[in-house]
């Protein structure tokens, strides 16, 4: 089976399904219902066939007429009365009115076989779209020479090898009205456009294909503004490269709760808040953030309209204008209820796949998970965050819980595939409602545990450190009450030390003015001291002189009266 | 039918008889069944229509551009031009009944 050659369709998503394209060189049958989409899927292929591939193709068309055909596909961006000009597709409006038909002896279709080839070879086209061939079961009266007419076509067509896609209406019990199915038998794709809660969403399914491994689940497909897109699982292994690169989420104080630096590149980030948190205002500051530093950011809106975002961010000194001008942000705005949650994420791969940006806001994811049903939602989600992890995308999902403190279901459901947790809670006490942060959970880095009060001014946003009261944390008008109070207490104790500290140098000065009294007192006493002393001295010997003085004069025994020695009382030198 | 466009035209002019019959047969080929339409034809128009018509024989496989003028699916397929509107008879012809019906001239013939 290796042999075995695919024609790439070009179609977004269908050639990752069926692994490469259609069986090249042999019929596809494309069935459904009426608006199904399956005329624009058969002219996608040719289109894209021809431009991407160089295959020129022939499209052969029972019910529409060629004006139509062509403004069908023109709301696509298929310009199709140019692509005949240049020979690259033929058109061939093939009529049949019953009512002018009589019918009278044996015959066979080789009209319609001399037609195809003539509009095949004047190209060398290479694929084929014979849209609703069962048109001829309603136009030719003998089912039975064109039911082995058919088989016969088939078979020519392969033998011509040029790839070939019919379209069929689809049956009741059999996948087409008139059992086509049985000459079909390489490959089988049935389209389907269903109900279900009310929104109306597209699948595909590739329900057989010869030879070749496809996947055989529904996927969603999307008909947009450029052509189809199927939405396949991205990948069902769970490997994708990781960075180790930070990005900002453009709030320098949020960014010191995760480590410093902000989170990873390609990281996903759960943000919860009750109505009025702020979480939109994080998303426009994460998105700015990237804009700033020249990547682009995707911010897919499903509550606000993108003028209003602008203005509400205006209002809290975040300019986008100049970003959105740039090229750098773009929004993406759709009501939830549109279609359901498939088609919304086929959207958005088609808009992420378009744009590539390095940033995407979902705000709020919540508005995705009601679209449908839970166990939907998970593998949904599963495979956007899949897809943008691939892609090495850094998410934001902002997420809208109800005031109270108990986690809904779905935040539990999906909070285990996001690589980081960051939660906004509003707290009512004395008579205000302040916004809390925490950072639940950041995988693979060191993150704050506290709890920030979360400000939004018309300067931006601000996270200031709460403060621990006897009633728990405190916030808002409290906090700032317990700040004046905390710079009242610090004002006092400065003022106390001050006035302790006068009082200090005070006693110290009246100490030293003490100190050099008591030594002026010293000094006095001993100046006087030395006067008495030098008196005392004075005076001995003048009573000394006196007596020898005495002696000479009554010439008492010389000998006995010794020249006096003058004592010296005092260690002073004199 | 030798030749790949037998036309046979009598003298009288399209113009002035209402009830003059241009018939063109598309053919593929010249196949055992393409050949018996032509004759069938050619024998049901001498019969009821002799003098008052013209046969354009085109076989597609010289000519396949021409298949989709027509809008010529089926093969042999037998196109009344004239007299307005056009009919379109397919097969080989052999139900001369029903040739008569498509061709609007089971009133003919009884008039005739």
């Amino acid at each position: 089976m290796a042999g075995l050659s695919k024609c790439p369709t070009g179609i977004q998503g269908l050639d990752e399904i069926t692994g490469g394209g259609l069986p090249r060189g042999r019929p596809t049958l494309v069935c459904g219902a009426a608006g199904c989409g399956k005329t624009l899927l058969a002219m996608e292929f040719l289109v894209r066939g021809t431009m991407q591939f160089h295959e020129p193709g022939v499209f052969m068309f029972f019910e529409e007429t060629a004006p139509e055909l062509a403004a069908n596909v023109a709301s696509l961006g298929f310009d199709l009365p140019t692509l005949v000009r240049q020979k690259k597709i033929v058109l061939d409006h093939v009529q049949v009115e019953r009512t002018e038909i009589e019918e009278s002896g044996a015959y066979d279709l080789e009209g319609l076989f001399v037609r195809l080839n003539h509009a095949i070879d004047s190209i060398g086209a290479k694929r084929v779209v014979l849209d609703t061939l069962e048109a001829l079961f309603a136009g030719l009266p003998n089912e039975a020479v064109l039911r082995s007419e058919l088989r016969r076509l088939f078979h020519w067509l392969k033998q011509k090898g040029v790839t070939a896609i019919i379209t069929a209406e689809r049956g009741r019990e059999q996948l087409t009205r008139h059992g086509l199915e049985e000459y079909v038998s390489d490959c089988v794709i049935v389209l389907d456009h269903r109900v279900s809660e009310r929104l109306a969403t597209r699948h595909l399914r590739v329900v057989k294909y010869r030879g070749a491994l496809h996947g055989t689940n529904e996927y969603p497909f999307l008909i947009g503004q450029d052509g189809i897109s199927v939405l396949p699982i991205t990948s069902l292994k769970n490997d994708h490269k990781v960075s180790s690169e930070r990005v900002s989420t453009g709030i320098p104080r949020l960014d010191a709760m995760l480590g410093g630096r902000g989170f990873y590149r390609g990281s996903t980030i759960l943000l919860t808040g009750p109505p009025g948190s702020g979480k939109t205002s994080i998303g426009a500051f994460f998105a700015q953030a990237a804009a700033l530093r020249g990547e682009r950011a995707l911010y897919f809106a499903f509550e606000e309209s993108p003028n209003q975002i602008e203005r509400d961010m205006h209002s809290i000194g975040l300019h986008l204008g100049g970003s959105l001008k740039k090229g750098l942000l773009r929004f993406h705005a759709s009501r939830p209820t549109l279609y359901g949650l498939e088609m919304h994420l086929a959207t958005m791969f088609k808009e992420i796949q378009t744009f590539r940006p390095s940033v995407v806001v979902v705000d709020p994811i919540t508005s995705l998970l009601v679209a449908g049903s839970q166990s939907e939602a998970k593998s949904m989600v599963t495979r956007l965050i899949d897809f943008l992890k691939t892609e090495q995308i850094s998410a934001l999902f902002p997420s809208l819980v109800s005031g109270g403190r108990d986690l809904p279901e779905t935040e539990i459901v999906i909070s285990s595939l996001m690589d980081s947790w960051v939660l906004l809670q509003d707290i009512e006490s004395n008579g205000e409602r302040n916004r809390i942060l925490h950072v639940l959970k950041s995988r693979g880095m060191a993150h704050s545990n506290q709890a920030r009060e979360f400000l939004i001014t018309d300067r931006g946003i601000d996270l200031v450190d709460t403060y621990l009261g006897p009633t728990g944390v405190m916030t808002g008008a409290a906090r700032v009450a317990e700040v004046s109070r905390e710079r009242a207490e610090a004002l006092g104790i400065q003022q106390e030390v001050a006035s302790r500290k006068n009082a200090l140098m005070r006693k110290r000065s009246a100490l030293e003015r003490q100190v050099a009294a008591l030594r002026a007192d010293q000094e006095t006493e001993e100046e006087e001291f030395q006067r008495i002393d030098l008196q005392a001295g004075d005076r001995v010997r003048a009573r000394v002189l006196e007596r020898s003085e005495m002696g000479l004069a009554r010439h008492a025994e010389s000998n006995a009266v010794a020249t006096p020695r003058i004592p010296s009382t005092n260690g002073r030198a004199r | 039918m030798s030749t790949k466009r037998a036309v046979r035209r009598t003298a009288v002019s399209r113009e002035s008889t209402p009830n003059f019959w241009e018939l063109r047969l598309y053919v593929a080929g010249q196949t055992p069944r393409s050949r018996s339409a032509f004759s069938n034809l050619k024998k049901i128009c001498e019969d009821h229509l002799p003098e008052r018509y013209s046969i354009e024989v085109i076989d597609l496989l010289e000519q396949p551009e021409l298949s989709s003028g027509d809008q010529i699916l089926a093969i042999p397929t037998l196109v009344r031009r004239l007299p307005k509107p056009m009919r379109k008879i397919i097969g080989d012809l052999s139900d001369t009944e029903r040739v008569l019906v498509g061709l609007d001239l089971r009133c003919a013939s009884h008039k005739g």
